[in-house]
């Protein structure tokens, strides 16, 4: 039992002691140190993760097990951390974008006062150590506090700047999204515990396919519980109906946005189906589900980006469709493909969000396209590395997005057409809004104020050296998953993970397209991504600011579809409806009413009653007669 | 004699007792009527222990014969007794309100 | 190991010592010395309840942890006292939360401080007494004698309302006791005879008494009406929030934190085991109305805009939960209720807590006259954030185990009502996030404007409730283990 990975531990709690030592003196520690000691934690969990990277890499892996965190009656719930392949591969991600967020962060928050500075660097400290956790979790309750911590911190983290009522509601919102995904997690949960009777990964992995032949568990139980997982990946990843939440969450700092609401926490949902993998193998119903919600959110969050003007709304509403895109993988089986777009994604997105940072530090806080234009002579770096980035994101050959997204189509296209033909759209559109936004932001001339002009500048070093090491990375990113048409045994991610999905794949026969047909898919979703991609770039190259409102199509697309307002509708008033007639009405009028109505009652009879005491003897003597004659009838007659 | 005029005279001295002090106001009148009310009782003791014993028990136990009249003069003490309380409670009520009408009498305080 | 000739034993230390004490401060005039003594008397009662955990072996230590006295024998009652698993966890409870509430409330001043003191120490004389009772007559003694010194507190140190409040609380309460009474007395007809005695009224008669009380499912009721008016169960709650709006506040810390456990102690140990048929019986209709009540609960908390409304209806939401696991009958769900009883009494104590503070330094409870508090006073800000959080039972904190634990009970016992009262997280999400942000988030005004931050004795008790909340949120088995052996009592006897 002494694996060398029993020692896991030690990565979730080293960001763990950095976010209760700068929690803690965040009165006292100068912003210079909090910046290298927050950085330092995670650059050394990054450097453990890859040393556990490795040991896994040589065919180590491993569950370990610290102490029983319940154990009652046959529920034995053990605080336990798994580590392999697909595990190692999310450490890396997380500590290792995670760090460079980390370094960017101690420059772009260099204005916030001491104590705001480090209460940053603490909650940030806490989500990486949250997420760490999620990955780590040897079991679904584990995960599920890592799953529940995450949320916190970007409840935390959004609602940083919190005398801001609109950032603070942001961040509500976030928060309570999330917890409706969590009830359907919650909800699976408790399903398995009472047919599978454990939670753990491997217990459940092993066990429900020998229920299931045994008949124990039913097709229901297991689609069931893996829609019901899925729900909660819904709230967690931002998917339809529950994705209205991350386009608000870009209230919170810019490296924020980049670190949780793009790079590592939003794809959560997509580690737990990947994770999960074997159950959803089994049940195509819920496959099906994911691929449809998924490919519709991919192309409705498109169509919103198409028409918005806040720099990070757009990249906010394209990571929405990037997820739906990892979702559509995961339906279709393609489980490789969703974690290689995770991994690729995660290093264009955060590029593109820190890019994102860096203008809008150096336009002073506007964060509005239209006020922007021309920043490539002012910025060069972040206008060369944001540009890679896009091309990433848009597929075009060679960049990272374009082997991993390719691989997501292909998969597509070999469950049916249609989810491929659709989602080539959305590559499509999003090849125009991404170029949209870069043409609007980098070419032409500028259009804002002129003392916003006198202000451009190239951010500072902390902020270009992690865009470009992350350019780097979208650049060639994408080459460990070369597919097998370009280079036998290019798929080197494939290769690496085949043994966490190795259980799925024996369950599914394996499609295999033609080498012609890989290649005409290919051509066609690049050439026409690359048609899109120049029609934007002349399109706003000279873009002019217009006063005229958005009609027709692109009112509805500029207001993202009314959707905010049809859950505000249907659900937040009625809510508040039922509420505030529970609060004013029924409580106080039906339940209390009642019981002070037995009060009164007493009080009204009591002095009713009370006439009788009149002080007239004559009345008491009749009433004794009375009473007399009555028992007098009584006796006799009845 | 037969017992039913015992109890017809009982029973209409009772009655007389009862509209007396329900309908009278004057306080002495009223303990008067009590006075015959007990009274009926009194003589509806003596009647049935008279008619009732002599008949039943008569003839095994003689002895027993007078003993439900004693509890006529358990009655005719407590009536003595009730009278000179009673009595005395009419003069303190004539000090107080220089009447004897009952009605007056209804507050309890003061 | 037992020792044979004890003088004392645990159960009758911590229970005659807050009488003693109380009697004791009655008498004290100055009032920096009544408030020591308080503090002195509780933490003495909370040392001695922690030591009893050394001596949990029952086998083994017997004689320490059961006494039992001559007292009406003729009529088979013993004035018996007993310490199990689950009475240790609740008399630690209490005496861990009456140290917290005379420290929390050291700078507090009230009129006639003697006798406040006093009838708080009478209280919890009270409450070890009914954790501690092995005997229905003595049960019933000491639930009275909780909830009269409680009655006084409220009706002469509370808010202006407090007549009403109280007698609203009064009227509730001793009318579910009399119900409760007469129950106790149609079981005790109904148990067997004992050496000196047609009938008996001790625990364990009662417990052999219920296969005789099977037939008479009605007086389960009579009991289950006493106690879901203590505890509060929806539709009997609503003396529940006047009493807590006008209570003061140390006084609502008594009845939120340690008060309602009564009811819910009691189900356990009184109802379930006593009532096995009828519990299954009627188990549907109870579930439902605690399901009910959460999601009704947790609706009109949104609602609220006083501070303490605001955390008696969440309570009345946290406390449906138990209930309906209580009747779920499963060793998970028990378990859950267990746990969930400590960690309810530790976070709402913090909620009153941090409540106490902001209405002493801004004069208000109004939630929509607050704001900004975080910028002021940003120490208590941090206690408040994860005192919510554990309310509204995130991970790692102490609520998270129980309320899994409990859900899952319910998810086996029916998916439907699982599914519903799940609802209640995500209400639970926004009502109290609706509070953080209003009372503590947003620019300070006039009324906030002079918040300073929290005195040493607040900070002290919030750094325990902290490290509480963590302890078990992160380790809860030593509570699994201390209660497992009352749990499986009461299982034995109801399967």
């Amino acid at each position: 039992m002494n694996n060398v990975l029993q020692m896991v531990w030690l990565i979730p709690v080293v960001p763990l002691l950095g976010f209760l030592i700068v929690g803690l003196g965040r009165n006292y520690m100068p912003k210079i140190m909090t910046g290298v000691f927050a950085s330092g934690t995670i650059l050394l969990a990054f450097l453990i993760s890859l040393y556990v990277f490795f040991n896994v890499k040589s065919g180590n892996t491993h569950v370990a097990h610290y102490f029983d965190f319940i154990n009652v009656a046959a529920l034995k719930i053990g605080f336990d951390f798994q580590v392999d392949q697909l595990t190692s591969v999310f450490l890396l991600i997380i500590t290792g974008v995670g760090f460079l967020i980390h370094v960017y962060s101690t420059a772009y928050m260099q204005e916030e006062e001491q104590k705001d500075f480090n209460r940053y660097f603490a909650y940030l400290n806490l989500f990486v150590f949250s997420m760490l956790l999620l990955v780590l979790g040897g079991n679904y309750v584990i995960m599920f506090i890592g799953w529940e911590g995450v949320g916190l911190c970007s409840y935390l983290l959004i609602g940083y700047w919190f005398k801001n009522t609109s950032y603070n509601n942001a961040a509500k919102k976030a928060f309570v999204m999330n917890r409706i995904g969590d009830l359907g997690f919650l909800l699976a949960v408790f399903w398995l515990i009472a047919k599978v009777g454990s939670v753990d990964f491997h217990t459940v992995f092993e066990t429900v396919p020998t229920l299931f032949a045994s008949g124990k568990i039913t097709i229901v139980d297991i689609t069931g519980i893996t829609l019901l997982l899925f729900v909660g990946a819904m709230g967690k990843s931002a998917q339809i109906p529950l994705y209205t939440w991350l386009p608000d969450a870009m209230a919170g700092p810019t490296p924020v946005s980049a670190l949780i609401h793009a790079a590592t926490m939003v794809t959560a949902g997509i580690y737990m189906i990947a994770r999960s993998n074997i159950l959803y193998t089994m049940a195509p119903v819920s496959q099906a589900v994911v691929a449809i919600v998924g490919l519709t959110t991919a192309i409705l969050a498109a169509t919103i980006a198409l028409k918005q003007n806040d720099i990070k709304k757009v990249l906010a509403y394209s990571t929405v469709s990037q997820l739906g895109y990892m979702f559509l993988a995961l339906g279709v089986g393609a489980y490789t493909g969703a974690v290689f777009h995770v991994m690729t994604h995660a290093f264009f997105k955060a590029l593109l969000f820190l890019g994102a940072g860096s203008v809008i530090h150096a336009m002073s806080g506007e964060q509005d396209i239209r006020n922007m234009g021309g920043l490539k002579k002012y910025m060069s770096i972040t206008h060369i590395t944001f540009l890679l980035a896009c091309l990433a994101i848009a597929g075009m050959p060679p960049f990272s997005g374009f082997f991993s997204k390719d691989e997501i189509l292909a998969a597509a296209y070999a469950r049916s057409p249609l989810l491929w033909v659709v989602g080539v759209g959305g590559a499509v559109m999003t090849a125009f809004y991404m170029f949209r936004l870069y043409a609007m932001t980098f070419l032409g001339k500028f259009r804002g104020t002129t003392e916003q002009e006198h202000h451009l500048h190239e951010s500072p070093a902390l902020i270009t050296i992690p865009l470009i090491v992350l350019a780097i990375l979208a650049v060639i990113g994408g080459w460990i998953g070369i597919p097998e048409i370009f280079m036998h045994g290019g798929h080197r991610l494939e290769a690496f993970l085949a043994p966490v999905f190795a259980q799925s794949n024996a369950l599914t026969e394996k499609h295999h397209l033609s080498h012609t047909t890989e290649y005409m898919l290919m051509g066609i979703s690049v050439g026409a991504a690359l048609v899109a991609l120049i029609f934007a770039w002349s399109k706003f190259n000279k873009y002019q600011k217009t006063t005229g409102e958005e009609t027709g199509l692109g009112k509805i697309l500029a207001n993202k579809w009314y959707v905010d307002e049809l859950y505000d509708t249907l659900i937040v008033k009625p809510v508040m409806a039922i509420s505030k007639y529970f609060n004013d009405i029924f409580e106080k009028k039906g339940i209390d009413g009642f019981v002070n109505g037995v009060g009164k009652a007493v009080n009204y009879s009591s002095r009713q009653i009370r006439l009788l005491q009149s002080g007239q003897v004559g009345a008491y003597v009749l009433m004794m007669v009375l009473g007399i004659l009555i028992f007098f009838i009584i006796q006799l007659f009845l | 004699m037969e017992i039913k005029w015992y109890i017809g005279l009982a029973l209409a001295l009772f009655c007389t007792g009862i509209v007396g002090v329900l309908t009278r106001r004057n306080s002495i009148i009223i303990f008067m009527c009590i006075e015959l009310m007990l009274n009926a009782v009194n003589l509806l003791l003596v009647a049935f222990s008279k008619m009732h014993a002599a008949s039943a028990l008569g003839q095994t136990m003689p002895n027993v014969v007078s003993d439900a009249q004693i509890f006529v003069f358990f009655i005719m003490v407590v009536a003595a007794a009730e009278v000179s309380v009673g009595l005395a409670i009419i003069v303190m009520l004539y000090r107080n309100t220089h009447s004897v009408d009952v009605n007056f009498l209804n507050r309890l305080k003061n | 190991m037992d020792p044979k000739n004890i003088w004392i034993t645990f159960p009758e230390l911590i229970t005659w010592l807050p009488l003693i004490a109380g009697l004791i401060a009655f008498m004290i005039r100055k009032e920096k010395t009544v408030k020591l003594w308080a503090i002195l008397a509780s933490l003495l009662t909370l040392g001695i309840s922690l030591a009893s955990l050394f001596y949990t072996d029952h086998a083994k230590y017997v004689n320490l942890n059961n006494v039992s006295y001559y007292w009406l024998q003729s009529i088979g009652s013993s004035f018996a006292l007993g310490l199990d698993g689950m009475a240790r966890m609740l008399t630690i409870l209490t005496s861990l939360c009456f140290s917290l509430i005379f420290i929390a409330t050291y700078k507090s001043t009230y009129k006639n401080l003697n006798i406040f003191y006093g009838l708080m120490l009478l209280t919890q004389c009270g409450l070890m007494g009914v954790f501690t009772a092995m005997d229905a007559l003595v049960f019933y003694f000491f639930w009275e004698l909780a909830v009269i010194p409680a009655y006084f507190l409220c009706s002469r140190w509370g808010g202006e309302k407090r007549i009403q409040a109280t007698f609203k609380f009064f009227i509730y309460t001793f009318a579910g006791s009399l119900l409760m009474l007469v129950g106790i007395l149609y079981v005790y007809t109904l148990t067997g005879p004992t050496a000196n005695s047609d009938h008996s009224f001790s625990l364990n008669a009662f417990y052999a008494a219920a296969g005789a009380v099977k037939g008479h499912g009605w007086v389960f009721w009579l009991f289950f009406i006493a106690f879901a008016i203590k505890m509060p169960v929806f539709p009997f709650h609503t003396w529940q929030p006047d009493t807590y709006e006008q209570a003061p506040t140390a006084t609502t810390m008594v009845l939120s934190g340690i008060m309602v456990k009564m009811g819910v102690f009691a189900l356990i140990r009184w109802v379930l085991p006593v009532f096995p048929d009828a519990v299954i019986r009627f188990d549907n209709i109870v579930i439902g109305l605690s399901v009910v009540g959460m999601i009704y609960a947790s609706l009109i908390a949104i609602k609220q805009d006083d501070l303490k409304r605001f955390v008696a209806y969440s309570s009345i939401a946290h406390i449906g939960l138990m209930c309906a696991a209580i009747f779920t009958r499963s060793e998970i769900g028990l378990q859950g209720v267990m746990i969930q009883m400590f960690s309810h009494g530790i976070n709402i104590i913090g909620m009153w807590v941090v409540v106490d503070i902001i209405e002493k330094q801004t004069g208000t409870r109004k939630m929509s006259e607050l704001g900004g508090i975080a910028h002021k006073a940003p120490i208590l800000t941090l206690f408040l954030v994860v005192i919510a959080l554990a309310n509204i039972a995130l991970p790692l904190t102490n609520a998270f185990v129980g309320e899994f634990m409990m859900f899952s009970s319910l998810f086996t016992f029916s998916i439907a009502y699982a599914g519903v009262a799940l609802i209640s997280i995500i209400l639970a999400a926004v009502y109290t996030l609706n509070m953080v942000q209003k009372v503590f988030y947003g620019e300070a005004n006039t009324v906030t404007g002079n918040m300073r931050d929290i005195s040493w004795n607040q900070k002290l008790v919030l750094a325990v409730l902290l490290v509480l909340i963590f302890m078990y949120g992160v380790y809860p088995q030593p509570i699994f283990d201390l209660t497992k052996d009352t749990v499986a009592t009461i299982l034995t006897r109801i399967n």
